[in-house]
């Protein structure tokens, strides 16, 4: 392990300190812990207290309950005790703890006795811990008793264990902050003969008690119980030690990284670093483009889907996300993540480079976030080589911006125009003028073609340095000039306005093209609110809540599991008055605006089925309300959908186990009267003759009964099997396993059917591992085993072969009996069938099962008769490529 | 003084706890009987046997909550029954503390041998460190492995695997535990692991590899190292 992973959790550390700090002001809390009453809590407790007070610590008694125990009433003596408040209450006078006298008086130590002790009503604190609390924090040190049936974690184990119910229970997080816990220790028989001595109770009590509650069971269990529980503690100390210490342990930073990268190249470097710093973090990453309204070139979106790839090939997270703003953005990213980190590349600095800005609005706005700004390797790129004219963000800087390289053009040309002449100049203007609509809106435009016709006019028509305008020609070039920059303006205004419906248009198409492929890939109502939850999140960037209609009509009590929030009661109501009146509800609609979200209902043929709620940040465009309308209907009629063909396979489900009850009746009822029939004929046969004075005549009886026994089991279990397979509840659980193994505990399970064969296994040297369920495969193989035992004559035969390709494994079983007939070829993976030849005990269950099993698997199963005769049955398992192997290593 | 060894039998059906206590009875221990969760775990605080053997489909309380109630006090060896196809609960509960367990119906014959290794374990704290059988001897003190009297050479993992199935003898040790004790817990879910190794571990110490007799594997649930000969 190396020394970054070391590092002790940050969290950890904290919480450390924290709990530090509070004990530097707070009183420390001894606690004398035992199994129960009567083990010398407070004869303990008392013996310290002299030992602090000999110390010359200032000690008094707060409460004692000494139970009248003469030990721990002669160590009383000595030591200053607090009078006991006296509570009147209900004609009873009740005494207790006087707390606010101990207070007064603040002495350095307090011997609290029976800390689960309830306090009498009308006290200041209902329970007495919180008395101790109060006492700690104002400093004061305390010693206190408790038993371990008075943990709250314990209690209701001690109930049971013992059969008293117990009634006072301390929290355990009073037991845990205690800054010392002392196990007051002592074996039952010596409890039990100090409770028979009359030590701890007197002697008619100590006879109740050890008739109940301290039966020596009970004792060894509550004794064993605190120990552990003590135990657990020290284990708990040594990892905060160990925490403080950096000694090396499984660390969990809970870190989470946002980095932000362009379609630069020198992302590339960005994203390694992140790897890195995120691998030595043990943090998870989230790597995030944001993509601002400016359109990228082929070259930029190219490397943009480059550096995506590269950062989920190095295990990130990916998220795009499209914002002016870009700081913004990472900062409401990192937020909504939990990320404590933002990692961004250096900028490089130039005149107008944008991403300078980028670090200072990081910087300015980032708050408790972390920033890291990372130098860029590998720089091929010249810095801003895509921007001809540096992106302005808002529209004043425009106007001004578009005026001065206008005029400082004009001023530019003013030296040469002897050598150009004062027409060319206009060109070099009006060139200016219209490169301008590249960056420029219409309105900088129009200011700037004014402004340099205006400049040409007064610097360069002569006369110079007027307005006038002598010639006519001149005229007719302002003219032209004017209506030139003009056209230029309105027509790249008008193709930027087109360019960017054009990519709206594109990013709907393409966000309805994945939801719909999303949601048609869906194969359940589930997954379609998966789907659906996801989409509509990722592209309006909000977190939905989905409550689906239930069966009768009515909205469902809790939102769909797959919600990504959790509305509240209020928000519930808004979702169920949109339920029912099937009319757009929530924030930004007319009806209970003040909710937190927007909330759709999703119609359907008879009663609505669900409602979909969307926590939206801001108001929607129209452009993007009408997607998300879309989106609500696409996933309407998936829902829907999904709806229907579950209520379909619900049919065909009860369809097919009437089949399977009526099959069921006629055919396997004799199957299992049969093995019944037996057993009750022999074990009277038994019982006859035992009650008859005569041993059993043979063991005949005992072996016949076994043999049903076995039957029957079989039947069951095939029965068991046929039923999961018939209500669809065969889910595999999917793993690596050994074909070997498989085969091997196949056989093993039928040694007694195989015992009358001759098995031969032979696997293919290089079998890999491979994907499947143990159970089924194992059940699948022994049920084709069996068949063959059954189907094929004593002595032959049987041969299990296991062999695979690149996509699938086979596993073949082949005997040497007569083969299957045609008939059999077509019907022998049918339930119920049964060859008309075959041994009775069979229950034409075992070759379906076994079809079934590996179907579900994906895979296939088939008969066919052997050349050199005898029937052979296939198993082919598709197989995934193998997983990791653990390293290899050398002896 | 009672010198035979306390077995408590916690199942709600009146034949199996009636099978049961014949069967151990006649093997020479002392059985209790419970027939609710709620008995049972007053039964293993107050008569302190030495085995449990534990149904895990009980009327008033899953099984599970039982043993995990039983262990906030104990660790007295706690056998589990279970049905067919419950593998799942059955890994659970051995992740959660319980040492072994059958799937009904069992063979009477297989319940004994397991509850003597169970108690076996009880009586022998401490845990093995010398594994013998007719092929293989395993002394963990000296480091070496011998089949049929010829030492072989492992990798570390290869011996590391071996030394955890020979301290455990004869207990069933599931993939989440090896792969937590071999590899550590990150490792937990990742079972291709032990099929790895186990594969190559058998290659090297079982006579016939592809049938196994030395670590065998339990259906869905791990390997055991068999104790018998």
């Amino acid at each position: 392990m190396t020394n970054e992973q070391t590092r002790p959790d940050p969290d950890a550390l904290l919480n450390l300190l924290q709990k530090e700090e509070e004990k530097e002001k707070k009183g420390k809390l001894k606690i004398f812990f035992g199994m129960c009453a009567g083990v010398g809590k407070t004869y303990d407790m008392l013996k310290d207290a002299h030992a602090a007070k000999s110390k010359g610590v200032d000690v008094v008694v707060g409460y004692i309950e000494t139970h009248k125990r003469p030990e721990t009433e002669a160590l009383l003596s000595g030591l200053s005790i607090f009078p006991r408040k006296t509570i009147q209450y209900k004609g009873t006078t009740l005494e207790e703890m006087d707390l606010d006298a101990i207070l007064a008086r603040k002495p350095e130590l307090v011997l609290v006795d029976e800390l689960a002790h309830t306090n009498a009503p009308e006290s200041r604190h209902t329970k007495r811990y919180q008395d101790v609390r109060e006492l700690l924090d104002n400093g004061i040190n305390v010693f206190t008793t408790l038993n371990v049936q008075h943990l709250e974690s314990r209690a209701d184990t001690v109930a049971q264990i013992t059969g008293s119910i117990v009634h006072e229970t301390v929290p355990d997080s009073v037991f845990a902050a205690a800054d010392e816990v002392e196990v007051i220790d002592i074996s039952p028989e010596e409890l039990l003969k100090r409770l028979e001595e009359g030590k701890v109770y007197t002697p008619e009590r100590s006879k109740r008690a050890i008739e109940n509650f301290f039966r020596e069971g009970n004792l060894t269990a509550l004794r064993e119980m605190s120990l552990r529980l003590t135990a657990e503690r020290v284990d708990r100390q040594l990892r905060d030690y160990m925490a403080k210490q950096r000694i090396s342990g499984p660390w969990k930073s809970g870190q989470r990284l946002v980095v932000g990268i362009s379609p630069s190249l020198r992302s590339i470097s960005v994203i390694r670093w992140a790897r890195r710093l995120a691998y030595t973090m043990d943090a998870s990453w989230l790597v995030v483009c944001v993509e601002s309204s400016s359109a990228l070139n082929q070259n930029e979106k190219d490397q943009l889907s480059k550096n995506i790839k590269l950062a989920k090939e190095l295990g990130a997270e990916t998220l795009t996300t499209s914002d002016d703003d870009v700081a913004g953005a990472l900062i409401r990213v990192a937020r909504r993540q939990n990320a404590t980190q933002i990692l961004v590349g250096k900028p490089i600095r130039g005149l107008f480079s944008q991403s300078s800005h980028l670090i200072d609005e990081l910087l300015a706005k980032s708050g408790d976030l972390d920033i890291y700004i990372v130098g860029q390797e590998g720089d091929t790129e010249r810095a801003g080589s895509r921007r001809f004219f540096p992106q302005i963000q808002s529209i004043l800087p425009q106007y001004a911006i578009a005026s001065v390289i206008v005029l400082v053009v004009a001023l530019a040309c003013f030296p040469v125009t002897r050598f150009l002449g004062y027409q060319t100049v206009s060109f070099i203007i009006l060139l200016t003028v219209s490169l301008m609509p590249l960056r420029f809106g219409p309105g900088p435009v129009l200011v700037a073609a004014g402004l340099g016709a205006l400049a040409w006019d007064f610097l360069f028509i002569p006369p110079i340095f007027t307005f006038s305008v002598g010639r006519i020609e001149d005229v007719l070039m302002l003219g032209m000039y004017f209506t030139v920059a003009i056209v230029t303006g309105v027509l790249s205004a008008r193709v930027r306005a087109r360019e960017k419906a054009v990519r709206q248009r594109e990013e709907k198409t393409s966000a309805l093209f994945t939801l719909t492929r999303d949601l048609s890939s869906a194969h359940s109502q589930d997954e379609v609110i998966k789907a659906a939850v996801a989409n509509i999140k990722k592209f309006f960037n909000a977190d939905v809540v989905v409550v689906l209609g239930d069966a009768d009509g009515e909205i469902a009590s809790s939102p769909h599991t797959a919600s990504s929030m959790k509305p509240d009661a209020k928000e519930y109501g808004v979702a169920a008055w949109s339920y029912w009146n099937e009319k757009h509800a929530g924030k930004y609609t007319d009806t209970l605006p003040s909710a937190e979200a927007t909330y759709f209902p999703m119609s359907g043929p008879r009663y609505p089925l669900g409602v979909i709620g969307v926590k939206l940040t801001q108001k929607l465009t129209s452009d993007q309300e009408n997607l998300l309308e879309n989106f609500i209907a696409q996933i309407s009629s998936a829902v829907e959908r999904e709806l229907l063909s579950e209520i379909s396979t619900k049919s065909i489900i009860v369809a097919e186990s009437e089949r399977l009850y009526k099959t069921l009746f006629n055919s396997v009822s004799h199957e299992l009267r049969t093995p019944v029939a037996t057993i009750m004929g022999a074990s009277e046969n038994i019982l006859h003759d035992l009650s008859h004075g005569s041993l059993p005549t043979n063991e005949e009886y005992a072996k016949e009964i076994h043999l049903a026994a076995e039957r029957l089991n079989r039947l069951v279990a095939n029965l068991l099997d046929m039923t999961r397979l018939e209500s669809g509840m065969i889910q595999p659980k999917l793993d690596w396993h050994d074909v070997r193994d498989v085969i091997n505990s196949a056989l093993k399970g039928l040694d007694k059917e195989l015992s009358g064969h001759a098995v031969t296994v032979n696997v293919q040297d290089d079998m890999p591992l491979v994907k499947f369920d143990y159970g089924l495969i194992e059940q699948a193989i022994t049920n084709l085993v069996h068949n063959a035992t059954v189907h094929s004559p004593e002595g032959t035969e049987i041969e299990v072969n296991a062999t695979h390709t690149e996509r699938e494994c086979i596993i073949v079983v082949s005997d040497s009996g007569p083969g299957l007939s045609n008939e059999e070829l077509q019907k022998v993976f049918e339930k119920f069938y049964r060859a008309p030849t075959a041994k009775t005990g069979g229950t034409g269950l075992g070759l379906p099962i076994a079809k079934g099993f590996v179907e579900a698997h994906h895979g296939t199963i088939s008969a066919k008769n052997r050349l050199t005769g005898g029937a052979e049955f296939s198993i082919r398992i598709p197989v995934d490529p193998e997983p990791g192997k653990p390293k290899q290593e050398h002896i | 003084m009672n010198t035979k060894p306390v077995i408590l039998v916690v199942d709600d059906e009146s034949q199996i706890r009636r099978l049961l206590e014949l069967t151990l009875q006649g093997s020479g221990f002392d059985v209790r009987l419970a027939s609710t969760g709620n008995e049972g775990v007053i039964m293993a605080a107050s008569e302190r046997p030495e085995l449990i053997i534990l149904d895990l489909g009980l009327p008033d309380m899953d099984g599970r909550e039982v043993l995990k109630k039983i262990r906030e006090w104990s660790s007295v060896p706690v056998l589990i029954l279970s049905v067919r196809n419950g593998e799942t609960d059955i890994v659970s509960c051995l992740d959660a503390g319980a040492d072994d367990y059958l799937v009904k119906p069992f063979r009477t014959g297989e319940l004994l041998a397991r509850a003597r290794t169970a108690l076996r374990h009880r009586l022998t704290k401490e845990e093995k460190e010398v594994f013998t059988n007719r092929i293989l001897s395993v002394d963990l003190s000296a480091r070496t492995v011998k089949r049929s009297n010829e030492l072989i050479k492992l990798t570390a993992t290869e011996y590391a695997l071996l030394a955890l199935f020979v301290r455990n003898a004869g207990r069933v040790l599931t993939h989440k535990f090896i792969l937590e004790q071999i590899w550590g817990p990150a490792h937990a879910e990742e079972a291709q692991y032990t099929r790895v190794y186990v594969g190559s571990l058998r290659k090297k110490i079982e006579k016939d590899p592809a049938n196994p007799k030395i670590i065998l594997t339990e259906s869905g649930i791990g390997y055991r190292l068999s104790v018998e000969d």
